[in-house]
């Protein structure tokens, strides 16, 4: 019979099917971090338990934690109190922990991919739903509750329903300028923010294919914000290259039997999905976000639409989200001013991200108007920078680098944008308040942000490439 | 062990907007507590109180309206959207919610809901905007055995669906992990096979 991706992997993963119920499903990975895993190990810690098998679970510090001088003490004291709780649950329970300091430290769903980790056909879960980044090697990848990163600590498993099959072709070359980023921002602004609930979506396509792993992270990471409960991609010789070598990857016997195994993953070409949308990649223009749901994006070119052109599904939304904004119908996005600059957070915060923001602004200056800073994923992301001379670039262009967390991604930490100023962000979400208080968030692509970084207002990359 | 569910009656708390997030629900920097209490007080912090002060409550959102009350909680169309926190389902029910009717809900938080003993009831686009259109004193009577969330005042009523074993759940107040942890031997089982390669990183 033919199957799905998806269905490989879950079929092998369900350890028992309750009547007209969810399934018991056996997880491989599980990554824990600071703010979601507290009230997990305190409910194990009541029941008197312990975790399960802590050799698959991986810990780090991100949310919380500040991206300048981590050698310090955290300041605050509740982000503190978090960090130490982490610290001290993983060493009571035999829990591998890249904290503060430790090379591998860095946001959770760049250190998995980075270190190996994460490989094809793997079931994958982490209490924080951008988990759904895993997905582009072709593994099942879910972001979850603490009751749930609870179980998984408790017993490996989750109860869990199949979800629908959707599957997202995008065929086509990509246009100049046009990056991973503006693809996912398309779909997202065709589809809508809760276009894909409950479907795991499958992207496929020319336009997919030709994409490096860290440009197919970009889409995976963000199919949460169509509502998928994941997001993936069928392994090839990309995936194949980017995990050998790694730190945890497979090695001579075993990887060639992982790269056997991995080769059966992909969807049989009569299998079935509830629902499948096509799109063509040279339809696709820069991307930017006009609203506070990812859903709201329109080509930078565009103008902000009213409501007789916005979908169907934002149109509520519309004027609350423009008042929110300080944007007006009808008006275009181009030369909008910009205060901050934040490249960074698990969509696009790697090492790709930061050569394309370098190779760009290498000679160039900030706008005098805009802070700009770039907050690498991880501390291996970092280090790598610092190797290709990347650091030396952003300082001459008047950028910060900072130190790796989720930064300004969240509002969270120390890094946040104040109240009423306009941020064009790498980042994945552009809700009210996700950055700071009052924040207005822009979510476009590393390339846009740099070109704004530079002119201190919205601006078309293009415009330099010709 | 959460409170057994059965049927509710109850006036409830109206708020017909579309894809409220979780961030709005309760934003991040509220996510710092290291258990699960407490975080009623700031259920929709940002939409509550001006420049974040409670001595500065905004007088037309709902829940600073002293006229609504009640345990049920009505929003529009795809609620529970974006981050996966579960404080987000640890602040409604801590605040005293424990259903929240909408049209659509985000697969995350109807999950966390659930986990929490909180009823997600999803109904048509018409009957959610036939509740907007109630008055404060209407009562909404949710009987979750027969699965059925009916009107007080027109008896209009709607069926909805929730997965079999999730319903016994929550009218027993059993919780999941209960279940997981009496399947232990099968989970051994399962992992014979394969315990040798996964166990290690790698
Ligand atoms: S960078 Fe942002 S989206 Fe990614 S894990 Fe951190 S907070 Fe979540």
């Amino acid at each position: 019979m033919s199957k799905t991706l998806f269905e490989k992997i879950w079929d092998k993963h369900v350890v028992s099917a309750i009547k007209d119920g969810p399934s018991v499903f056996y997880i491989d990975r599980h990554f824990i971090h600071e703010v979601t895993s507290p009230q997990a190990f305190n409910g194990l810690n009541k029941r008197g338990i312990k975790v399960f098998r802590p050799q698959q679970t991986i810990a780090t510090a991100d949310h919380n934690v500040p991206t300048l001088n981590q050698h310090l003490p955290i300041q605050e004291e509740q982000s503190r109190m978090q960090v130490e709780a982490l610290i001290k649950n993983c060493t009571a329970h035999g829990v591998e922990l890249y904290g503060l300091g430790h090379p591998y430290q860095g946001i959770v769903h760049v250190i998995g991919p980075e270190l190996g980790i994460t490989q094809p056909g793997m079931t994958i879960v982490c209490g924080d739903s951008h988990t759904s980044t895993h997905g582009a090697f072709g593994s099942i990848a879910f972001g979850i509750g603490t009751s749930e990163v609870e179980m998984v600590l408790s017993t490996q498993c989750l109860l869990q329903t199949k979800p629908k099959l959707m599957r997202i072709t995008v065929d086509g070359i990509l246009k100049k300028g046009v990056v991973s980023k503006d693809i996912v921002l398309y779909i997202l602004s065709k589809i809508s923010a809760s276009g894909a609930t409950g479907y795991a979506v499958e992207f496929a396509g020319a336009a997919i294919r030709s994409l490096s792993m860290e440009a197919r992270m970009t889409i995976c990471n963000m199919s949460i914000e169509m509502g998928a409960r994941c997001g993936m991609i069928a392994p090839d010789e990309t995936t194949y290259a980017y995990i050998k070598g790694r730190k945890f990857a497979p090695e001579g016997v075993e990887w060639d039997k992982k790269l056997t195994y991995w080769k059966t993953l992909f969807s049989d070409v009569d299998a079935v999905f509830d629902k499948e949308y096509h799109f063509d990649a040279a339809d696709i223009s820069p991307m930017i976000t006009f609203g506070t749901n990812p859903g709201m994006g329109i080509p930078i070119t565009g103008t902000i639409p009213t409501k007789d052109t916005v979908t169907e599904t934002d149109r509520n939304g519309l004027e609350q989200s423009l008042r929110y904004m300080g944007l007006e119908s009808g008006n275009p996005i181009l030369g909008q001013k910009i205060d901050y600059v934040f490249i960074g957070s698990c969509t696009n915060s790697r090492i790709e991200d930061l050569r394309m923001v370098a190779n760009f602004v290498k000679g160039k200056r900030k706008a005098s108007n805009v802070e700009v800073w770039v907050v690498p994923g991880s501390k291996q992301v970092e280090q790598q920078a610092i190797q290709e001379g990347i650091d030396k670039i952003f300082e001459e262009a008047g950028f910060i680098l900072r130190q790796p967390g989720c930064s300004a991604c969240l509002g969270m930490n120390e890094d946040k944008i104040p109240q009423g100023k306009y941020c064009i962000s790498t980042s994945n979400r552009n809700f009210e308040g996700r950055q700071g208080v009052g924040a207005r968030t822009l979510l476009a692509s590393p390339l846009s942000a740099a070109a704004a970084a530079v002119t201190g207002v919205v601006s078309d990359i293009r415009e330099w490439l010709n | 062990m959460a409170k057994k569910l059965d049927i509710i009656q109850s006036h409830f708390v109206p708020l017909p907007v579309e894809n409220i997030d979780t961030d709005q629900i309760i934003p991040a920097r509220f996510l710092k507590a290291t258990t699960k209490e407490g975080f009623g007080k700031n259920l929709f912090r940002d939409w509550r109180y001006r420049n974040n002060d409670e001595a500065q409550p905004i007088k037309d959102f709902v829940l600073n309206n002293p006229l609504y009350t009640g345990s049920i909680l009505v929003a529009g169309k795809n609620f529970g959207c974006g981050s996966s926190r579960e404080h987000a389902a640890w602040a409604i029910a801590d605040y005293g919610f424990n259903v929240v009717v909408s049209s659509f809900f985000a697969d995350i938080f109807k999950n966390n809901a659930l986990n929490n003993g909180i009823l997600p009831v999803t109904v048509s686009e018409r009957f959610l905007q036939q509740i907007f259109e109630l008055s404060n004193e209407a009562l909404l009577r949710i009987n979750l055995f027969d699965q059925t969330i009916m009107i007080g005042s027109t008896g209009a009523s709607e069926s909805f669906d929730i997965n079999p074993y999730k319903k016994t759940c929550l009218m027993n107040g059993y919780d999941d992990i209960d279940y997981l942890l009496s399947m232990k031997d099968k989970i051994q089982q399962y992992e014979m096979p394969i315990t040798k390669s996964l166990n290690q990183l790698g």
